[in-house]
């Protein structure tokens, strides 16, 4: 018999509704792992225990009343990056260290309309920036399957409360690869959907052509659960797609036979460790035991994807970040002389190194002289590889390849090299800069630590991702297995 | 003047016009100016972490509607950018501006000299949003920040170097006053910002194709202190070059107090402001239908109702102009001239007594004490005879200080002109036994005492006999 945490979401909604257990339970399952458990791994910032029963007694209500919402009871973590009124929204940083917004987030209110429960705020790269989930204000966060690893980033602290079964399943962002990445390393299914399926108001923005939020859950069942819940269109974010939402759960059986999964011939000529080649090349086999047709395409620009990245990202983070000036919320220095003073070292003291970095690169990208040679650049370069994706797609479904170079390294490992950490999102950075969504599933292990692949289809074909992904599932363990805590 | 002479004048004005929306530019947040601090400011005023723009899309019929006033093209898609500077009062540390394909682009209006007609460039007129206030005043040591101000849209206009004199400028401004009033997309309140100027000047050797350098004088809020501030400029700036000395390109504020410009601290303005385009924001793209709607909606402009005028009232030109500079005191002349029938005299009267009592107690034609049903009638009742034009006077001023209605006035106060001619008989019988000098005077060829005649008729009947017949009847008692 398992244990709660490790029944699937839909094995808890029917558990609920059957009366297996109540909502109360199931959040009080979660609530004692996360007091035994969390206090290694730190993947949370702020528990909220006592809102947390009050939900769940709400939802064992609505069961007993016989009308239950759509994830009613089901025990959720928030990355702390999603405003949540009332609610201490820090985005792993010391310069919002006190925030406590005063509104809720247009992810936060949908989950809240579909009954869930919400255990906390995990932590998280300052301000989404970091693939290690080391430049939090909060502490770095341990990887569950080996805690002196890292569990990636930006959402490091999503994918941990996720993988060590402290959640349910977590929302979580993702800029360049914050959603996948981590779930490479943490043995989780991670989705970023297509960039305007997700609301983004409510959301701190890092990078904003870039940023779009998702989840990191078990598997890819799970995943089509909380997507539905948190996807649609957004008369307060203006780059919201309106377009209707599938029925992501019903069509998840669906038949993937005679799919064409391309393979980036520019990626796998990339001298891959070999573990990496071997979980690949194992994954496919299972792909092709499903009736999926495999092919090499090319996507001749994605050399440039990494630069276009580290200008565009920065250039836009350096204008979002621009609020942060301790004139209205957040941290603010003491005793400032005059108004530069209050600037200087309210930004200096607030924020981290990584953040400091990429606004001064941003800020540099822009300036007077600079601005055509770097953004405006980078703005053609980015049309070029949504060009390549474009071509590759008239001949495949799906594009597949790692999500990571690799498993997860030792904390503190590449932490004193930026260039080392940022080459964690070789692979996952052009479907942010195409705007494409994408997958990453559990697809092997070494020394005990999971590897990931990831998926890509064209603009709002999350369905065809997250069925490929479950039927993957249906024909593999590697997404089962839980870490021994 | 004469050494002045030699110089020539190069002006541009941008002219910032806050838009009458109910709603703010990005946010759903009231636009009511004067409302106690920071209570029409929602999280998105305040760029709250998280927070997006969504735009106004009454902000854009506004802009598009003052582009076909200017005859200008409407770029299609508009794109909206950020322009990054740190201010206490700039929420975002960004201001959503434009910079690439303004909303309105190339365009011109015409501006009305003693010399005639001169066409000036509009190079373009852009959406922004506006910032907040900063208090210095209120607090000791400490600035208090006020943003209900804070996303307030904004049309930027930006004109050519095609003004040449402190009056050119002035007459542009007024012009585009008039179009944004006519259009109804802004109050044009220059006391309480919702029109404000900066004004670019340069001056050049006379015939010199080369541009001199400029001088950028911000936030002028008055068609007095521009005028003022261009006079100051151009002197100062011919007086550096006779010295033979650089003008400097500077930001400069003017001080009305002093009425002189001097240089703003260049911290104040020295900004690389980093655009780039607003990425929270789509490309907004203006399709014909829309344009074409709005162009159906259009109201006549003050150019085409003053042709209409001259046609219509047989107005002269120059009258027509005075009369539709505002569009309220347009409105008012028509419906005195509807009321009374007779065009001219309600034009006389509008341009005349009203607004000299209007301008005595520094008012709008909106708060007149003498609505346009009562003057009509008032003129009526000089075409029909009742009292004389001079009466009327009297009469108008009673209307303004008690606001009585004329008929009244005239009843109570005996005012009613005097139009039988047996009592006018007997008046001027009366003027003429008085006088019995003069009336030898004139029968000996002192033609010109008829006019004393006439006035002290006019003296006896206390203003009230009707001028006409008093001509009549004294010309036939003289002749007899």
């Amino acid at each position: 018999m398992p244990e709660l945490y490790q029944l699937t979401i839909k094995e808890k909604l029917e558990g609920l509704k059957n009366s297996s257990f109540s909502s109360l339970e199931l959040t009080e399952s979660y609530l004692e792992r996360i007091k035994r458990i969390d206090p290694e791994l730190n993947s949370y910032i702020t528990v909220i225990e006592e809102e947390a029963r009050v939900k769940a007694k709400e939802s064992d209500q609505r069961y007993q009343a016989g009308s239950p919402l759509p994830l009613d009871g089901i025990p959720i973590a928030h990355k702390d990056i999603f405003c949540t009124e009332g609610v201490l929204t820090s985005c792993g940083s010391k310069m919002l260290a006190n925030f406590i917004s005063p509104y809720s987030s247009t992810v936060v209110k949908k989950y809240e309309e579909s009954g869930s429960v919400v255990l906390g705020k995990t932590n998280m790269d300052e301000f989404a920036m970091g693939s290690s989930n080391e430049t939090s204000y909060f502490g770095p966060v341990k990887n569950p399957w080996n805690n002196k690893c890292v569990p990636g980033g930006s959402s490091g602290g999503s994918a941990a409360c996720v993988s060590a079964g402290l959640a349910a399943g977590a929302t979580a962002t993702d800029t360049g690869g914050s959603i996948r990445q981590p779930a490479a390393l943490c043995g989780l299914t991670g989705i970023k959907p297509t960039y305007g399926r997700v609301s983004r108001y409510g959301m701190v923005a890092f990078a904003s052509s870039l940023d779009q939020g998702g989840v990191l859950t078990k598997t890819a069942e799970d995943a089509a659960y909380l997507l539905k819940a948190m996807s649609g269109h957004d008369p307060k974010d203006s780059t919201s797609l309106n377009v209707e939402v599938p029925d992501y759960i019903n069509e998840i059986n669906q038949d993937i036979k005679g799919l064409r999964i391309g393979l980036p011939k520019e990626f796998f000529s990339m001298n891959l460790p070999q573990h990496v080649e071997k979980s690949i090349s194992d994954a496919l086999k299972v792909f092709e035991k499903l009736g999926t047709k495999i092919k090499e395409v090319e996507l001749p620009h994605l050399d440039l994807s990494l630069p276009v990245y580290y200008v565009i990202a920065p250039a836009e983070c350096s204008a979002n970040l621009s609020r942060y000036d301790g004139v209205k919320f957040g941290y603010r220095c003491e005793n400032p002389k005059d108004l530069d003073d209050l600037y200087m070292r309210t930004r200096e003291e607030g924020f981290g190194p990584e953040v400091k970095r990429r606004v001064l690169i941003g800020t540099y990208a822009l300036s007077a002289g600079y601005y055509d040679a770097y953004y405006l650049k980078a703005l053609k370069c980015r049309r070029l590889i949504a060009g390549d994706f474009d071509n590759a797609f008239k001949s495949v479904d799906l594009i597949l390849s790692p999500t990571a170079p690799d498993i997860s390294f030792a904390l503190g490992e590449k932490s004193s090299n930026p260039v080392e950490m940022y080459k964690q999102d070789i692979f996952t950075i052009p479907a942010n800069l195409a705007g494409l969504p994408a997958i990453s599933i559990p697809c092997g292990k070494h020394k005990g630590l999971p590897l990931g692949l990831q998926l890509m289809s064209k603009s709002l074909e999350e369905s065809k991702l997250l069925r490929t992904a479950h039927h993957f599932q249906l024909n593999s363990d590697w997404h089962k297995s839980w870490p021994s805590l | 003047m004469n050494a002045m002479s030699e110089w020539e004048t190069v002006i541009g004005l941008e002219v910032h016009v806050q838009l009458a929306t109910k709603s703010k530019l990005f946010s759903g947040a009231s636009t009511l100016f004067g409302s106690a601090p920071n209570t029409q400011a929602c999280n998105i005023d305040m760029g709250m972490p998280g927070v997006l723009p969504v735009l106004n899309e009454e902000v854009l019929k506004m802009a598009v509607k003052f582009g076909l006033a200017i005859n200008a093209s409407i770029n299609s898609p508009t794109q909206f950018c950020r322009k990054n500077y740190f201010y206490p009062d700039l929420p975002k540390g960004y201001q959503i501006s434009q910079l690439d394909n303004p909303i309105v682009e190339a365009g011109f209006l015409e501006i009305i000299l003693k010399e005639g007609k001169k066409k000036i460039g509009i190079t373009r007129a852009h959406l922004e949003e506006d910032a907040g206030k900063s208090l210095h005043e209120d607090f000791k040591h400490l600035t208090g920040i006020d943003l209900n101000r804070a996303g307030t849209p904004l049309l930027e206009v930006v004109s050519e170097p095609d003004l040449n004199s402190a009056e050119e400028a002035v007459a542009y401004l007024k012009r585009i006053h008039s179009i944004i009033r006519y259009l109804e997309i802004s109050d044009g309140n220059m006391a309480e910002g919702s029109m404000r100027c900066d004004v670019n000047v340069s001056v050049r050797k006379k015939g010199s194709k080369e541009l001199g350098t400029r001088t950028e004088t911000k936030n002028v809020n008055s068609f007095k202190f521009v005028e003022r501030a261009i006079q100051y400029e151009i002197k100062r700036q011919v007086s550096v070059l006779e010295a033979g000395e650089n003008v400097v390109q500077e930001t400069r504020l003017y001080d009305s107090q002093l009425n002189e410009t001097r240089p703003m601290r260049s911290k104040e303005f020295a900004n690389d402001y980093r655009y780039f385009p607003e990425p929270d924001l789509l490309p907004v793209l203006i399709d014909d239908e829309f344009i074409n709607s709005l162009k159906d909606q259009m109201p006549e402009l003050s150019e085409s109702k003053t042709k209409r005028f001259v046609k219509d009232y047989q107005l002269t030109e120059y009258d027509a102009n005075v009369l539709t500079v505002d569009l309220n005191f347009a409105n008012f002349f028509e419906e005195v001239a509807a009321k009374s029938k007779n065009p001219k005299l309600a034009a006389n009267w509008v341009m005349g007594e009203l607004s000299a009592f209007l301008n005595q107690e520094n008012l709008t034609i909106q708060e007149t004490k003498v609505d346009s049903k009562k003057l009509g009638n008032l003129l009526n009742r000089i075409e029909d005879s009742t009292i004389s034009g001079k009466i009327a006077k009297e009469v108008f001023e009673e209307m303004w200080n008690t606001g009585s209605s004329p008929e009244k006035i005239i009843e109570t106060k005996g005012l009613k002109q005097v139009t039988d001619s047996v009592e006018i008989r007997e008046i001027i019988n009366q003027a003429l036994d008085q006088n019995p000098t003069q009336l030898e005077q004139y029968k000996d060829g002192k033609d010109k005492l008829f006019g004393f005649f006439v006035g002290q008729v006019m003296k006896i009947s206390k203003g009230k006999a009707n001028p006409e017949q008093v001509n009549k009847i004294l010309k036939e008692k003289l002749e007899e």
